[in-house]
């Protein structure tokens, strides 16, 4: 016996020999020995994501060592505010909803329980062509009961692929198609580049008279697009898309026009008007309405981007805000779990009656996870939206000591173009003095918010507004939330922003995200008209305390003025009520 | 299901095909053929793992087949009846080589390039037998394939599929591309009634889905970019359920492309008022009913079941128990649905066969073994 199976092992060594001659390659050696690899460095980051209840789930990819995680709203939205995740360990950790993008079918949970998860890199899935290699992870037919992912290996098959709206939301804008094998189960999962980065997030298939498998198409969410959204995800959001406020259509010779603009829109203020001729958006060339709505797909509303327009010959160049896609009340139904599945009925015997459930652990929810969900409307989930505010919050720090200032405000300076100033922020009345410019006048009883001084887009009422913020803080606004990053005036530098409101007037606090200082703030007298941009060119000290002494203030798109400001008058509210 | 089927030549039999294709119970092939793809592909697996040392090639292939695919509108739209397909260009005039499908029904098709050129697109010549049309764009300098260059190749070459399946593409996006094997070089065992293809030729089988929605008349090529073959239509297997995805070689089409271009082009198709499309005149006919002592009662519909009206006294048929009212439901391991697939089916039989016949007689069914005699009139 025990010769035949020695007999046998050699038997089988000399097959594998023989078999290994004949894929000796060494470069197919390798590739296989570089797939193996890879696929064990990124399997760890993979979730299995599970409903609390035990029905349904799907796939998810962590991303930060302390649990953040992205995977499907459609797969999420299924499972409820708390859920179960699995990874390859063989650990089910909890995980709590954080933000949600319906529209772009995108969530963020965060798993709990650790701060040492591991997490996959982002990669740059614009830089993806079609041929190159992808692996997609994740649970495909909820086949992993033991949570280790299931792995298909695939080619790309095109890029910036637009997929029209299924039902109501979901759009799958400047996506990327793969002919890797993606099935029920890999939703939310990792479309990982050949080097093991994340650049997408497995979310659609092909399906048509073949029933729910792969036919050789299927669809990823591109990780570039989901970056632009992840900080008002991590924000607790329902993030929204954008829209130009603008249609369009083709025009002969492949160029893409303005058929109809919305005269409220911020694109049309800019100058933006029918049978314009766009060129580029965002940096990148249209050539087609697919193509434009591809690129305009990917951005969050409230963004503000390039974009260049020809008008009889000549090019322009615009920096336009993007409306909502969405009505707030259209996607607020969007959080917390879809309609719950009706429980499956399970008859049972009298004398059965709850011993199984007398015999399992309860699997109840520790009360400090409890903690980590908060409903507010508009928000998958407000608790991290509070996280987010005093992370940012600490880029006040630096104007510390306005606190005990909250009386009268008088701010005396000149402009570059030589004008005198002399600002005053009391407590019953705001006012503005030039010697060149007109002069400005706002009564704080009650009456509306108005452009004042004229054509500052309200200098008054944003000067107020930064009174405020330094001398009370947040509970001075009725409405106070962090809403995400953006490239501040549609360039280069990356701000978070947080949200104010108070009575008609809504500002929004930009903060530098590679030092969380604030640079500036932009105030709006109401809805659909510009702001008055206040930007902070330089700091300095007044009377211990440090104040923007040079302030640049646009509205629209005219400079209203750059003012330097050379000495701040301050009294505390009891030494103004004793006057 | 709407169907256009009355502008053009030849129509009748490939619409009356693709309608069946689509509805009717489908078989197209025998089950050795499956058996060798899935060995083919275990067989193969190995050699997949090549791909990522090329990726560069990859992409510098799929820059210039890409060009050289179309995507083409015309008719359909309704359920199952996509009104897009692919096709590819032949000749730097304009020259398009796609499947002969419904989609061609409408008078004119749109047709739009690499770069989103959008054209019309005229039929210049169906060829129904080979499941084949050839288009024409007015254009000039075009990329396009040397169908002279084209190449034969072996299972286990490794391809690469090109087509605008699902309409992922519709402007200037680039035709979508996937990855896959030759599993068999074999030939379509087309058999009408029981089963039907539309094209009946040898075929390429791949194991990757090539042939989806739209995706008929993409090309395949291999890995440096040399055209192989044309990607035929969505074919299932009604009795299983899968599906096969085939491909049709260039040296197939080629001789009847380069007619048509040419202008010297004759359909195979031998007349007009024969409405089988060409392929009767081919079909054997050695055998029929009466050879056996069979009466069918008379094939006056379309499908009119094959039940026995008479049995000849003194013949094989009552010898082997036939009886009249029996209704033939199998001729060996083929479904026979009407008078017409039972005729074909006996004009295959070679003498000293076994001929199985089941018929349903009241509510059972009983099984007949009758040998093929010689027939004196060969």
């Amino acid at each position: 016996m025990k010769s035949l199976s020695g007999l046998l092992s050699i038997l089988t060594g000399f097959i594998v020999i023989s078999g290994g001659a004949f894929a000796a390659e060494p470069a197919v050696l390798q590739a296989e020995q570089t797939r193996t690899e890879i696929v064990k460095k990124v399997a760890p980051t993979v979730v299995a994501i599970f409903s609390s209840d035990g029905n349904g789930g799907g796939s998810g990819v962590l991303i930060s060592p302390d649990g953040y995680a992205l995977s499907n709203y459609h797969v999420t939205s299924a499972c409820g505010d708390f859920m179960k995740c699995g990874l390859n360990d063989g650990v089910l950790y909890d995980a709590v909803i954080v933000g949600i993008d319906p529209t772009g079918d995108v969530a963020l949970i965060k798993l709990l329980g650790r701060d040492d998860f591991p997490s996959a890199p982002l990669g740059d899935s614009d830089a993806l062509v079609a041929g190159d290699w992808t692996y997609a992870l994740g649970n495909p037919f909820l086949l992993a009961t033991d949570f280790q992912p299931t792995v298909t290996f695939g080619m790309v098959s095109g890029v910036h692929r637009y997929q029209y709206p299924a039902g109501t939301f979901l759009e799958y804008t400047d996506c990327i198609q793969v002919d890797t094998s993606i099935n029920p189960g890999n939703s939310g999962g990792p479309l990982f580049n050949a080097a093991g980065e994340l650049v997408g997030i497995n979310g659609r298939i092909a399906v048509e008279k073949r029933g729910r498998v792969n036919v050789g198409a299927g669809y990823a969410i591109s990780i570039n697009q989901i970056k632009h959204f992840m900080d008002q995800l991590r924000g607790g959001h329902i993030v929204d898309h954008a829209t130009l406020g603008a249609t369009v259509r083709s025009g002969p010779d492949r160029i893409v026009l303005v058929d109809s603009i919305l005269e409220s829109s911020d694109a049309y203020r800019r100058g933006l008007r029918e049978d314009d001729e766009i060129i580029s958006f965002a940096g990148r060339p249209i050539g087609s309405v697919n193509q434009f709505k591809n690129i305009l797909g990917i951005y969050p509303k409230g963004w503000s981007l390039p974009l260049v327009y020809r008008r009889d010959g000549k090019k322009q160049e615009i920096i336009v805000e993007l409306p909502a896609l969405h009505g707030r009340s259209e996607l607020a139904p969007s959080a917390g779990p879809k309609t719950p599945r009706p429980h499956r009925h399970q008859p049972k015997s009298p004398d059965e009656k709850d011993s199984a459930e007398a015999k399992l652990p309860k699997d109840e929810l520790p009360a400090e996870y409890k903690k980590l969900f908060e409903k507010k409307a508009g928000f998958a989930n407000y608790y991290f939206n509070k996280q987010e505010q005093q992370r940012v919050l600490a880029g006040l720090v630096p104007f510390a000591g306005w606190q005990d200032a909250a009386g009268k405000w008088t701010l005396s300076g000149k402009s570059a173009d030589g004008d005198n100033l002399q600002i005053k922020l009391f407590p019953q009345a705001l006012s503005a003095q030039f010697t060149k410019r007109a002069p400005g006048l706002q009564k704080l009883d009650d009456t509306d918010f108005l452009d004042e001084p004229p054509g500052s887009g309200g200098l008054l009422a944003a000067l107020y507004q930064f009174k405020l913020l330094l001398t009370e803080g947040a509970p001075a606004f009725t409405e106070f939330s962090y809403y995400g990053s953006q490239p501040l005036d549609g360039r280069a530098t990356t701000v978070d922003v947080l949200i104010t409101k108070k009575s008609t007037i809504e500002c929004r606090w930009y903060f530098r995200v590679t030092d969380g200082a604030l640079v500036g703030f932009d105030s709006y007298l109401g809805p659909d008209v510009d702001g008055c941009e206040i930007r902070f060119l330089q700091l300095g000290d007044f009377q211990g305390r440090r104040f923007p002494n040079r302030l640049s203030v646009r509205y629209g798109d005219t400079q209203y003025g750059v003012f330097d400001l050379l000495s701040i008058e301050t009294t505390s509210l009891s030494e103004t009520s004793k006057q | 299901m709407r169907h256009r089927c009355s502008s053009k030549n030849n129509s009748a039999a490939a619409c009356d095909s693709g309608l069946r294709r689509i509805e009717g119970p489908v078989n197209f092939l025998r089950v050795p053929l499956f058996r060798s793809l899935i060995v083919g592909m275990s067989v193969l697996g190995l050699l997949i793992v090549a791909n990522t040392a090329s990726a560069q090639s990859t992409s510098e292939t799929i820059a210039s087949v890409s060009p050289k695919v179309v995507k083409i509108f015309g008719a359909g739209g309704s359920k199952n009846l996509y009104a897009y397909g692919s096709g590819f260009l032949v000749s730097p005039q304009g020259h398009i080589v796609t499947v002969w499908s419904h989609i061609l029904d409408s008078d004119t098709v749109s047709v739009v390039l690499n770069d989103g050129r959008r054209f019309e697109g005229k039929v210049v010549a169906p060829e129904p037998p080979l499941d084949l049309a050839v288009l024409k764009i007015e254009a000039e300098g075009l990329p396009y394939f040397d169908l002279n260059q084209a190449i034969s190749v072996g299972p286990g070459t490794r391809v690469l599929g090109f087509s605008n399946a699902f309409k992922v593409a519709t402007g200037d996006e680039p035709v979508s591309v996937i990855h896959g094997v030759v599993a068999a070089k074999t030939s379509l065992a087309a058999r009408r009634g029981a089963f039907e293809s539309p094209y009946t030729g040898p075929v390429y089988v791949v194991d990757a889905v090539t042939n989806n929605a739209g995706a008929a008349g993409g090309v395949l090529t291999t890995w440096d970019g040399r055209l192989v073959g044309m990607i035929g239509k969505e074919l299932r297997n009604t009795q299983t359920n899968t599906w096969l995805n085939y491909v049709m070689p260039i040296s197939e089409l080629r001789e009847t492309v380069e007619q048509i271009i040419s202008g010297r082009f004759n359909s195979k198709k031998p007349d007009d008022d024969d409405d089988e499309g060409g392929l009767t005149k081919k079909r054997p006919n050695r055998y029929d009913a009466a050879d056996f002592g069979i009466i069918t009662i008379p094939d006056v519909v379309a499908r009119t079941p094959a039940y026995i009206d008479r049995i000849l006294p003194g013949s094989l048929a009552e010898t082997a128990g036939l009886h009249p009212n029996d209704l033939i439901l199998f001729v060996g391991e083929n479904l026979v649905q009407t008078c017409h697939t039972l005729k074909d089916e006996l004009g295959r039989l070679e003498s000293g066969d076994q001929l199985k016949i089941v018929v349903r007689r009241d509510d059972k069914l009983v099984s007949v073994v009758i040998s093929v005699p010689k027939k004196m009139t060969e």
